[in-house]
């Protein structure tokens, strides 16, 4: 009983700092309609800024608190640039692009936190006066945690304040409402978009300085609580506070329970709940969202815009001129290994595949109007699933492979299920929520994954192993997938699902299964890019839990958004592109994920329609036609 | 353009994407004049009002309030030079109380127009008197309509533009808008309202300008108006 006590207030403490990050994002988010990626790395820069600020000042009192203080001010103004700097230039973007921006700015700031404070985890020092232990009930208790779990509430006490007792609180409400009446009205948008940013900010680097006495600084924070973040904000309900104080609650209490769980074995697999505490998520999220789609406290959004924000074009049949580029792609790409060497050939291999990941994505996103963040977790299961069957059973190549896409079109029609109740943002969160879980297994699940180690030894079988032969049968499989994609397009689940992104409630009024129809979409793309998570285990020879991380489902986005959501051929030449570049940039700079993300946001703010998108309207304009 | 004029659009062309919505619409507005926009459904009322207000972009033609050019202005801009702007579809803050939208629309006062405090308000709408805490979203559409009206007072406006204040209403309701825009009149309030009910027009105009296809087919006063058979039978009977 008294252990139970324990583990509740610790459940609390750490709610009050999931709450911090998750409340400042559903806030941006309820006045911008920016779902902020990068909040993330204003919750890590406020522990390192945090971390420099105390161990700069003088010891005792003062120094922890004003460190602390000085950290959460400096993160709102870093806020407080990227938001006039990048966010205020695009807040009338398709809300991808906006996503894609600000995740730009993760990889910025992920480079620019390593160059300043070195890759080293650092130990944050202890709080004066808070150092030690109480006893309740018999249990020790780190004072620190009961100042925590203060905190949590203080923060939704006063924030309630702010937004019901205050001037700018009643018109930041009334812009979350609509903010175009609030702006005729006499309001200055961007002076309160701004400030609703430094508000934002300054909660995310309060909740990671915060966090110092707690555990050590580590480079991996930003998208590790932003996961979370996600998952609070959904299940809370998006723009409501309070949902985020008590879905924050839940998670870290579940999570709480779950590090003290005695392992336990199903089907003669040892499960050790304690280490993975993402599931609680999931499991949370997933009952949350069957009973109340739009969250605890949420209210179903006004259905704005599409997500891509661009009024669809038909998808039509390719002109003759483009089948035969198409013609000529596919000819460089059988006869390339003749020029290629050992290392050009790996690359090739590397970017056929890609094409399939990323034509699998482009599949729910164009036709579907489904943007996943967290299209990796397919890939993923499709590689953990061939090298799980080889190393674990012995498989040949030749049942790994079928077994990659069927793991990941399992997992497909699992956290499908949940996706296509949603859409929009909600959805965008909900996928990345999924990628996560499956990110956590593959990491946390040391015995049957290896953990960060990975599986080694996934070779191809012997007449596949000569580079020469994978190459032609990844080219083999991956043309045949995107053809088979490109096939069901034009067939009649193609028209189905394009009939339920353009308009739910007419193609419903018609016949048409909307939610069953983007279900078996779903599945569809995640079978496919299973089979090209499993291609990429062999191509490598390993797996690693970075084929299902957040820059691996960005990666896809990437190659899509590059290509045109719109365009068929969109994909292949996004992969190509976008494949190229980044392998390029890898080998030349240690400071890629800067120069990435530098890359990412010049697109957005050049390109919203991506470059084929950007050709099509240029060559219909050419041929006088209404694109 | 006459010194007297408080507000004059000049020539303006307004489009949506490609669609060419208003082509060449000129209007003037003297201080202390009730002018009525009239049309009918589609016309480009609502455009031309979004227009001045700063809501869309001319693509050509000028703006002048009060002196100014407030072409290309931001909303908030021109609403903080006194002009006030009351959307057709009403657009109160659901979640927001009557205090609490009043609150959002409130702005310093000016010396050269009327000024307004929520008690003041509540003397012109005394159901909204009744209701301070009630939130916007459990209001009936006639309150709603005199909120949005109130709110926009709440910035002490020179002029406001009132789009299509009648519509959806009860006709007692559409009898105390009418006696309300008169009563803001007499106060010494510019208005610009757009109407289809030219019954409801002719009681509280002293001039219009007839809107058709995005263009302005005839103005005169509304004694002239109700005069010509012709003109109404041409372009306002249904
Ligand atoms: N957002 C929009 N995009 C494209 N066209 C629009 C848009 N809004 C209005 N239109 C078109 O512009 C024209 C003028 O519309 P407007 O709303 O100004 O008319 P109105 O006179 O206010 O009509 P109503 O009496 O119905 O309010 C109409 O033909 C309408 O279809
Ligand atoms: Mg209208």
């Amino acid at each position: 009983m008294d252990f139970v006590v324990a583990q509740f207030l610790t459940g609390l403490a750490s709610a009050s700092s999931l709450f911090l990050v998750a409340s400042g994002l559903s806030i941006i988010f309820g006045v911008s309609r920016i779902v902020n990626f990068a909040h993330g790395s204003f919750y890590m820069l406020g522990a390192y800024l945090g971390w420099t600020f105390v161990t700069n000042l003088p010891y005792g009192h003062l120094g922890f608190w004003g460190g602390v203080l000085a950290a959460t001010v400096a993160v709102g103004l870093i806020g407080v640039a990227i938001e006039i700097v990048l966010l205020r230039r695009i807040y009338a973007a398709p809300e991808l692009f906006q996503l894609l921006a600000t995740f730009g700015v993760v990889l910025v700031v992920q480079d620019l936190t390593l160059a300043i404070w070195g890759p080293q985890d650092l130990l944050g020092p202890r709080a004066p006066g808070l150092r030690g232990a109480v006893e309740i009930l018999g249990q020790r208790f780190p004072r620190y945690e009961l100042l925590l779990i203060v905190v949590g509430p203080v923060v939704l006490g006063l924030l309630w304040l702010l937004f019901h007792r205050t001037r700018w609180g009643t018109l930041v409400r009334a812009a979350t409402q609509d903010r175009e009446m609030v702006g005729a009205l006499g309001v200055d948008q961007k002076l309160l978009f701004t400030s609703v940013f430094f508000l934002g900010a300054c909660l995310a680097g309060l909740g990671g300085a915060l966090q110092l006495p707690r555990e050590p600084v580590t480079l991996a924070m930003d998208l590790s609580i932003i996961a979370d973040a996600f998952v609070v904000v959904v299940v809370g309900g998006m723009g409501s506070i309070a949902g985020a104080y008590l879905a924050a609650l839940l998670i870290a209490e579940l999570q709480a329970f779950m590090l003290v769980a005695p392992p336990f074995t199903v089907l003669g697999i040892e499960i050790v709940l304690s280490k993975m505490t993402l599931i609680p998520s999931f499991i949370v999220m997933a009952v949350v969202l069957i009973v109340r789609p739009y969250g605890l406290l949420g209210r179903p959004m006004a259905h704005a815009r599409a997500v891509t924000g661009m009024i669809e074009p038909v998808v039509r049949p390719a002109p003759r001129e483009l089948k035969l580029v198409g013609l000529a792609t596919l000819a460089v790409l059988l006869l390339a290994p003749l020029a290629a060497g050992d290392y050009g050939l790996i690359v090739l291999t590397e970017i056929v595949i890609f094409v399939l990941f990323a034509a699998s994505l482009h599949f729910i996103m164009g036709p579907g109007g489904m943007v996943s963040f967290g299209h990796a977790a397919y890939f993923g299961l499709g590689a953990y699933g061939a090298a799980l069957a080889v190393k674990h059973f012995a498989a040949p190549m030749s049942v790994a492979l079928i077994l990659a896409p069927l793991a990941a079109g399992l997992g497909g029609v699992l956290f499908g299920w949940f996706v296509v109740r949603l859409s929009g943002v909600y959805l965008a969160m909900l996928t990345l929520a999924f990628a996560q879980i499956v990110w956590s297994i593959a990491f946390q699940w040391v015995e049957v994954t290896g953990g960060d180690n990975g599986i080694l030894g996934v070779w191809p079988a012997e007449w596949a192993s000569n580079a020469y032969a994978f190459y032609y049968l990844a080219l083999v499989l991956c043309v045949a997938g995107a053809l088979l994609l490109r096939r069901i397009i034009y067939a009649p689940l193609g028209y189905a699902l394009r009939a339920g992104r353009d308009s739910p409630l007419r193609a419903e009024a018609i016949g048409i299964p909307v939610a069953r129809i983007q279900w078996a979409a779903f599945t569809c793309a995640a079978l496919f890019a299973g089979l090209a998570g499993g291609l990429f285990a062999f191509s490598k020879g390993s797996v690693f839990p970075t084929y299902v991380s957040i820059p691996r489902s960005v990666d896809a986005l990437m190659m899509v958004l590059l290509g045109g959501v719109q365009t068929i051929s969109g994909p292949i030449v996004g992969a190509i592109v976008y494949a190229g570049l980044h392998e390029q940039l890898s080998r030349l700079t240690d400071y890629w994920r800067l120069i990435l993300g530098l890359a990412i946001i010049v697109l957005v703010l050049a390109f919203p329609q991506g470059i084929a998108g950007a050709a099509q309207r240029w060559w219909y304009r050419g041929k006088g036609e209404v694109a | 353009m006459s010194s007297a004029d408080l507000l004059a659009v000049e020539g303006i062309h307004t489009y949506y994407g490609r669609a060419h919505i208003l082509a060449d619409i000129t209007l003037h507005v003297r201080r202390g004049e009730v002018v009525v926009l009239l049309g009918r459904n589609g016309a480009g009322k609502s455009t031309t009002m979004k227009t001045i207000m700063g809501l869309l972009r001319p693509a050509a033609g000028r703006i002048v309030f009060g002196g100014q050019d407030i072409t290309g202005w931001a909303p908030y801009a021109i609403a903080r030079a006194g002009l006030g702007y009351v959307p057709e579809d009403r657009r109160v803050f659901t979640d927001l109380t009557v205090m609490e939208n009043l609150e959002v629309g409130r702005q310093p006062p000016r010396a050269d127009a009327p000024q307004w405090t929520p008690e003041r308000l509540f003397k012109i709408f005394p159901n909204l008197g009744e209701m301070r805490n009630r939130p916007g979203g459990r209001m009936s559409g006639g309150e709603q309509q005199m909120l949005t009206i109130a709110r926009t007072l709440m910035g002490n406006p020179r002029a406001i533009l009132l789009d299509e204040p009648s519509e959806g209403l009860a006709p007692v309701i559409v009898d105390q808008m009418a006696d309300t825009i008169l009563a803001l009149k007499r106060e010494g309030l510019t208005v610009i309202l757009s109407e289809q009910n030219l019954h409801f027009a002719t009681r509280v105009s002293d001039r219009a300008y007839i809107i058709e296809k995005g263009r302005i087919r005839y103005y005169g006063t509304m004694a002239e108006l109700a005069a010509n058979e012709a003109v109404r039978a041409q372009y306002l009977s249904v």
